[in-house]
């Protein structure tokens, strides 16, 4: 990266020099989160649920092998093997489940907050757009890898869950059910769709771990933001990951694991639905089949198109829900403001908290039964985020007048943002000396 | 960080800090949170190697119960216990005559067939069916099946030869055929498993 | 531009859409408004239970366990299985291992298995290993002896339903005559012959009869008094446990954990903060209001002549 100020690894202790002259490795760790990586120094607390989400992603990982050593993947005996064997019998088999059901949901608060964090401030945008379309992909590898692994405890949600979004494909005309049931091996869920979501379900979170090292990789090309959005110039503005960061991230990540182990060990079903510990009945549906909560903005998306209109209203639906999450990945061109930090950009921070607010109404829309004002409610937060991103964002990136942005980084972490950022010649707001002395 | 005059001549002290009690506040401070986490870290991992030893289910399968009411004298029967086989053997007056003449010095692992049965019960042979050379299962048990030249069990891997009372005379096993704990719940039924 | 122009269209289109959909939703409710339904507005929610496993520091009462155990045995295994727990985690009731024993040979109904001289279909008296064997043997005996109504399996009923042990608890307690007033309102409503009316049922009315009738249907080995109330009370707060049997150690370990992820939480902070005050100390950067560059910016006016 073009950081030339960058500290070059220099081992000092032997053994760590005839390492690193065969394998280059401590040398790797040591640039991308070690001394030798310069972060800007001015990054605040919103920076620290990317590492939030990694530390989870291990969690998952671990409590899932481990997990699996005592799951049995099939129709008769899954529901037996979750809540008798491992919840009861299998020593610690309690807190490995409750554990691996509980970090999915912390995982998705992470992964949300890291998303909206990108939102507003612009991480999307140019050079970083390759670390922004990756990180979505992440995000479809862990909806698919979390639906999976929700349907292998083969509880009432598991199998209804999974005919309702199987029954998404079958929404496309032609090919929609063949489509269907090729995915589920079978007419409905059984024994060869459970078979394979736990092998995929298995899989899947390696390749997303893959995917994370080229979303890092991709990110340490130009270096992270930051939230006033301002490249970094020279050294002052920034500091060495190791140990700036890695002291930041360290006790952000014990306050998080803190929250993660009230829920974890004292309110471990609360994010879940009682429905998943009855066993699967195919012949019997639940009063309502609702998804995890990650999953309700999709599903109030999903279920708010009621009426065909030249598409039957399934298919708009199931068209919508995808695009909602594809159009994101359009984001760095359709916003091509270029000002990235909301921070500086007072229109488009305030359409920014009504998605915040769109999206939490989404999301309670689509927890609940479908009742008429619901339904209306749904449809309106739905049409406004797709009118936000695909015609709001354009507008307000084309149109708004931005805040001045501070000279650089250093400059606004020495004065304060508001002060360094004020027009020549203007008093700034809290009453420093003018920058008129300056130079 | 020292200070850039006269940090050419001062060679550099690992953890360089302002002044002495201020390294070792600092690097006290550091070294306290660093070890919190790694003792967390460990406490954290014990689950994940606790969750492999057996689980209560199968703890609880560790004693299996046999009735023995219908092995008649010079019979075996072959149960599973702990997913293992145990011969059970009703020893002939013949058999255990045969067992107890030979001396000790002539075995490899010397026992006699008193210390290898229950007092007052030492027609009963009860042992794993497991060769103790390499794990297969010796033939002698059925009716008709080879028992060897010493009239006990014979294994057809490499040739381990045991005696009435199940103990290794020839071949290349090192022990006699493990006896478990059992117990004599009645006179006709064994909890083979159970200390007593 | 052309792909926002694109996208821009699409995203007005969804938004017809759903406009036209809102408003065809909206048109349908005030032309025809959905009819009220009788379990909207006769339904209640649960009543409060206290339980000793109540709460962070909840820890079982093991007595009480042991008569919702009892009230188990003697009223609701008649039709409903126990199908996830062992008679060996009886233990975490207090009774010791000659008395689970004794319980597990005694039960009712014996574990399928093989007669080991015929090989034919037999059965046999359970051991401490083995789970509660169900009062049928499949659904459809199950169906055929309950007016085709299936008695759910409750290790996890107190899990598996909206308002766990207090929902468990009201049930048992709430069934009563249908008011005269939902009949009025809801003449369709009436509870059909073989249902009995029950407000905290979802759909208020119930296969199941009252299982818990009058008071002293069971005698109480420690001399409480068995009245509805306290039986219901004492099966709910068993059916907890068969639901959560490692509810004690979860609450231990997770108050471990809090207090250790606190106190490394605090540690992390002061750690971060000694760490950044260094930075800020010596790496500061240096602007124009650095005492070192005002003192610059003066001999630079001083020497231009400007009045500074």
């Amino acid at each position: 990266m073009s950081f030339s100020w960058a500290r070059p690894y220099e081992p000092k202790r032997p053994l760590m020099r005839w390492i690193d002259e065969r394998l280059p490795l401590p040398r790797l760790v040591y640039g991308a989160v070690g001394g030798g990586y310069p972060v800007p120094r001015n990054l605040n607390y919103w920076w620290n649920f990317g590492v939030a989400a990694g530390l989870f992603l291990t969690i998952q990982i671990i409590t899932g092998i481990v997990l699996a050593m005592h799951y049995d993947a099939s129709v008769t005996g899954a529901f037996d093997s979750v809540n008798q064997l491992i919840m009861r019998d299998v020593n610690a088999g309690w807190l490995l489940r409750y554990a691996h059901m509980n970090g999915a949901s912390f995982f998705f608060i992470v992964v949300y907050i890291h998303i909206f964090r990108g939102l507003y401030y612009g991480s999307y945008k140019a050079p970083r757009e390759m670390v922004w379309m990756l990180g979505l992909v992440i995000y479809l590898l862990m909806m698919a890898t979390a639906f999976m692994g929700y349907v292998l405890p083969w509880g009432q949600m598991s199998y209804w869950g999974a005919q309702v979004i199987t029954g998404f494909f079958s929404a496309f005309p032609g090919i929609g059910e063949p489509l269907r049931v090729w995915l589920l091996g079978g007419y409905a869920p059984d024994e060869a769709a459970l078979t394979r979501f736990f092998s995929l379900h298995y899989l899947l979170p390696f390749v997303i771990a893959g995917v994370v090292i080229l979303h890092i990789w991709a990110l340490h090309i130009p270096g992270s933001s930051n939230p006033t959005g301002v490249d970094v110039k020279d050294e002052r503005d920034t500091l060495p990951f190791h140990p700036f960061y890695t002291a930041k991230d360290g006790w952000f990540s014990a306050a998080i694991l803190l929250v993660y182990a009230i829920v974890t060990y004292f309110a471990p079903n609360y994010l879940g639905h009682p429905d998943n510990y009855i066993p699967a009945n195919p012949l019997s549906t639940p009063a309502e089949i609702v998804p995890e909560w990650y999953f309700w903005p999709f599903y109030a998306i999903l279920r708010s198109f009621t009426v065909d209109f030249v598409l039957p209203a399934k298919l708009w639906g199931v068209l919508a829900m995808f695009s909602s999450i594809l159009l994101l990945f359009f984001l760095p061109w359709i916003d091509k403001s270029p000002v990235r930090s909301g921070s500086y950009r007072p229109v488009f921070k305030r359409f920014f908290w009504l998605l915040v607010i769109d999206v939490l109404i989404l999301g309670w829309a689509g927890g609940g039964a479908p009742t008429p004002m619901r339904n209306v409610i749904s449809q309106l937060a739905a049409a406004y985020y797709f009118l936000h991103f695909l015609v709001i964002l354009p507008l307000v990136s084309a149109f708004e007048t931005p805040l001045p942005l501070p000279r650089s980084i250093s400059d606004s972490v020495l004065h304060g943002e508001e002060a360094e950022s004020a027009p020549a010649g203007s008093r700034p707001r809290r009453g420093k000396a003018a920058t008129a002395l300056a130079e | 960080m020292a200070t850039k005059a006269g940090s050419a001549e001062v060679p550099q002290t690992a953890g360089s800090g302002v002044g002495e009690d201020g390294v070792r506040r600092r690097d006290f401070l550091n070294v306290a949170a660093v070890s919190f986490a790694g003792v967390g870290a460990v406490v954290a991992i014990a689950p994940l190697f606790v969750q492999m030893a057996p689980s209560a289910d199968v703890l609880a399968q560790s004693t299996t119960e046999v009735d023995i009411s219908k092995v008649q004298p010079g019979q075996g029967i072959k149960v599973s216990w702990r997913k293992q086989p145990v011969f059970v053997r009703n020893l002939t007056p013949k058999e255990i005559a045969e067992a107890n003449a030979v001396p000790l010095s002539a075995l490899r692992d010397p026992q006699t067939l008193a210390e290898r049965t229950k007092p007052g019960k030492t027609n009963w042979l009860i042992t794993l069916g497991v060769c103790t050379h390499l794990g297969c299962i010796p033939l002698g048990i059925g009716e008709g099946e080879n028992r060897g030249p010493y009239g006990g069990y014979f294994c057809p891997c490499h040739g381990s030869q045991y005696d009435t009372a199940a103990r290794i005379r020839a071949g290349p096993a090192p022990r006699n055929l493990e006896v478990p704990d059992y117990k004599f719940e009645t006179p006709t039924t064994v909890m083979i498993g159970a200390k007593g | 531009m052309l792909l926002r122009a694109i996208l821009g269209f699409i995203g007005a289109v969804f938004a017809l859409v759903l406009l036209i959909s809102m408003i065809s939703g909206v048109a349908t409710y005030v032309k025809s408004p959905p009819a009220p339904l009788a379990s909207e507005e006769f339904h209640k929610l649960p009543r409060p239970l206290h339980l000793a496993s109540d709460g962070a520091f909840g820890k079982f009462d093991k007595r009480q366990l042991q008569r919702g155990f009892q009230v188990y045995s003697e009223v609701c295994s008649a039709c409903h299985s126990l199908k996830l727990v062992s008679f060996r985690d009886l233990k975490g009731l207090g009774y010791d291992d000659a008395e689970i024993k004794k319980i597990a040979s005694d039960w009712k109904t014996q574990v399928p298995s093989i007669n080991p001289d015929t090989g034919e279909e037999a059965t046999r008296k359970a051991l401490p290993s083995d789970t509660f064997p169900p009062p049928f043997p499949n659904e459809i005996a199950a169906r055929a002896a309950n007016n085709n109504a299936l008695p759910p399996d409750l290790s996890l009923i107190t899990k598996a339903r909206e308002g766990g042990a207090a929902y468990v608890y009201s049930l048992l307690t709430g069934f009563q005559n249908q008011p005269a007033e939902l009949v009025k309102k809801f003449p369709d409503a009436k509870t059909p012959p073989n249902l009995h009316y029950n407000p905290y049922f979802a759909n208020l009315n119930i296969a199941m009869p009252p299982p818990l009738t009058t008071d002293g249907q069971v005698q109480y080995e420690d001399g409480t008094k068995p009245t509805v109330d306290q039986m219901a009370k004492d099966v709910a707060a068993f059916l907890v446990w068969t639901a959560e049997p490692n509810l004690e150690s979860r609450h231990a370990a997770g108050m471990a954990v809090v207090i250790f992820l606190l106190i490394g939480t605090i540690l992390g902070y002061l750690a971060y903060h000694q760490v950044w005050d260094e930075a800020k100390r010596t790496v500061r950067p240096t602007g124009p209001l650095d005492p070192a560059n005002q003192a610059k910016t003066r001999r630079a006016k001083a020497k231009a002549g400007v009045a500074g």
